[in-house]
């Protein structure tokens, strides 16, 4: 059975209906690319999957489990990660601080013990630290680990958000336009810790990204979304083949 | 390795809190031994201890938490007067020490419980409905307690609404609170040393929780509460986390301020309480524990040093209040004050710590 099966899925925000008839099924440890003309509901989707938006028609399946409709803490815990288009990090507090809010439910001790810094504490803090500056280095951020996350620039940011999406330890994570803001050196970069990063922890990637060079560089699989319907899905080739595709992309129609 | 090294600001930045009040009571007590504190001045030493423990624990909700709350002085009342019953009836017949404790944790407690009916409700709503709830608490409370009869005897606790004849004692019997009157003859058992205990008590918990992975869960819900949310944080468990603590503290600040007075009535913790202690978190700084420690001792000692200056009082007041949010709240003179902190730390950690920050930001 897949990782990921979305069924039938649709949203209405009064008149409009930003996305319907959703219809999505990802595997483990795969590439996926989401993309799709401006406001053609991409990042809805994303709202959708992660429990911001309720659906209001359609099932969403993860690991076999029904999650339509769950809050966004417990799909997270359920094994969905993401990031968001317009960065949100904890600005105030540390790169460190940052990953370690996303190992919140990896690494557990009480309020009470971090209060009286009973036994435990100090290891589990130790634990924390060394698996978030594990994760930072990937992302080459380990140096700036104990600088406030808002102070980092813009690229550096988008990737502490994946650094912080990883650490929650998802089954699937989901990345809204990872690469913009990017130069091309940085977003080559980016797309080899991308492929590093769904080796090394073996998990399912679906990502949006105008840039598509990026998506047809690294994505197995792509959906393309057009006025919330998917218009067409495939591997690279195909999808730059397709008629309708090129036909959404130039307003053809 | 490099995980402990980065550790250590924050826990030498606690120390010099603790330092900080320690270095206070040593000083006070040296000018109390020397007879240069008159007794105003001394009865002004619990009071500052009330309003340290106010401050730091409201800062929690409001600096840490990111939630205003308006009715601190509420809490403080629940905690003030459910203390002040229990030393009435049976805690200043212990073991002072006992009793006293005993009263504060009561205090502390019955503060919580407040602090729990109204943050399970209001704190899983999305917006400022807490500043608005907790406006309209402290208002009902302060005039809950102004009119509440409260008498003691063989039979237990007697309540009323009406007046002293209606709570029915038999001739073992005993008026506590007498409505606005409040509790009056009250043997009196604050003192500066079990304030300063307080203050250090309430400095050890919020900071050691601030410091912990709870207090980082409130801090992110803070910062972004959608993505807090999305990196798997309890939302409403923390923010509850957080309300209740504070309130508790309220609470036994409450009981401390109210044994230290013979007589206690509900009209002092009224909205302009709530709102003194809020100009104390918000001039030492939202979020910074060790500005609202110095905001609370200054602002409350000043008014009362300025007495004699009478006139000009006001307006040294306002000079202070100008010249501390511009040192707290300034973005240049923050700067400043990181790089000066940077060029006396002689181990250099700070040092360290800013200069990747510059780095970050060059790039
Ligand atoms: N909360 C909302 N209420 C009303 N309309 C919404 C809401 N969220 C999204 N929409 C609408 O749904 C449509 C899809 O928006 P969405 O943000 O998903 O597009 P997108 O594909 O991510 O676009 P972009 O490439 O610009 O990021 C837009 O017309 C948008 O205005
Ligand atoms: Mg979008």
């Amino acid at each position: 059975m897949a990782l990921l099966e979305v069924m039938n899925v649709g949203i209405a925000f009064g008149g409009l209906q930003a996305v319907s008839q959703l219809d999505i099924k990802l595997e483990k440890g795969h590439l996926y690319g989401l993309i799709g003309p401006n406001g053609a509901g991409k990042t809805t989707v994303f709202n959708l999957l992660t429990g911001v938006y309720r659906p209001t028609e359609g099932d969403i399946i993860l690991d076999e489990k029904n999650i339509t409709g769950k809050s966004p803490a417990k799909i997270n815990q359920a094994g969905i990660a993401r990031t968001f288009q317009n960065i949100r990090l904890f600005g105030e507090m540390s790169v460190l601080d940052n990953v370690k809010i996303g190992l919140h439910n990896q690494i557990k001790y009480s309020a009470f013990t971090g209060i009286f810094r009973l036994p435990g504490f100090k290891e589990k803090e130790q634990e924390m630290d060394y698996k978030a500056l594990k994760l930072l280095k990937i992302f080459d951020l380990d140096t700036v680990a104990q600088s406030p996350a808002s102070s980092l620039p813009y690229g550096k940011q988008r990737k502490l958000e994946i650094a912080r999406a990883l650490a929650t330890n998802p089954k699937l994570l989901l990345l809204d336009e990872p690469a913009a803001g990017m130069n091309p050196s940085e977003s080559e970069e980016l797309m080899n810790t991308i492929k590093f990063v769904q080796k090394e922890f073996d998990v399912a990637i679906l990502l949006i990204e105008h840039d598509m060079n990026f998506v047809m560089g690294i994505c197995e699989h792509i959906y393309v979304l057009e006025y919330g319907r998917i218009i067409a899905q495939g591997n690279g080739e195909s999808i730059r083949n397709n008629p309708r595709v090129i036909a959404a992309y130039l307003g053809g129609d | 390795m490099n995980a402990i090294k980065n550790l250590k600001p924050s826990t030498c930045n606690n120390l010099i809190n603790y330092g900080m009040v320690l270095v206070f009571y040593i000083v006070v007590q040296i000018l109390v031994n020397a007879g240069v504190l008159n007794n105003s001045m001394q009865g002004m030493l619990v009071p500052i201890c009330t309003y340290v423990v106010l401050a730091v624990s409201l800062n929690l909700t409001v600096g840490i938490l990111g939630e205003l709350s308006l009715g601190h002085a509420g809490f403080m009342s629940v905690g003030a007067f459910s203390g002040a019953i229990f030393w009435m009836i049976s805690g200043s017949q212990m073991s002072p020490v006992v009793g006293f404790t005993l009263a504060i944790m009561i205090g502390g407690i019955f503060a919580g419980i407040f602090g729990a009916l109204i943050g399970i409700p209001v704190l899983r709503l999305r917006g400022d409905y807490l500043a608005i709830v907790t406006l309209a608490f402290g208002e009902i409370i302060k005039n809950l307690l102004n009119a509440i009869y409260v008498g003691w005897d063989s039979n237990g606790f007697h309540f009323s609404m009406k007046d002293v004849s209606a709570l029915g004692l038999d001739e073992s019997g005993e008026v506590i609170v007498n409505g606005a009157i409040g509790i009056t003859g009250m043997p009196k058992a604050s003192t500066f040393t079990a304030g300063t205990i307080l203050v250090i008590i309430t400095l050890f918990v919020i900071l050691n929780l601030i410091t912990s992975r709870a207090g980082r869960a409130i801090m992110s819900i803070r910062d972004n509460r959608i993505a807090a949310e999305a990196t798997g944080i309890n939302i409403t468990k923390y923010k509850l986390m957080a309300f209740i603590i504070s309130a508790s503290f309220a609470g036994m600040a409450g009981v401390l301020y109210a044994l230290n007075f013979s007589t206690l009535a509900a009209k002092k913790f009224d909205y302009n309480t709530s709102i003194l202690v809020l100009v104390f978190v918000v001039l030492g700084g939202i979020g910074n524990i060790r500005g609202s420690i110095i905001a609370a001792t200054v602002l409350y000692v000043l008014p009362e040093l300025l007495r004699e200056l009478q006139d000009y009082r006001m307006l040294i007041y306002a000079v202070v209040l100008i010249a501390m949010m511009i040192f707290n709240q300034s973005p240049q003179v923050l700067a400043w004050r990181s790089n000066f902190v940077s060029k006396i730390s002689r181990s250099g950690i700070a040092a360290r710590f800013i200069k990747q920050k510059r780095q970050s930001e060059e790039v």
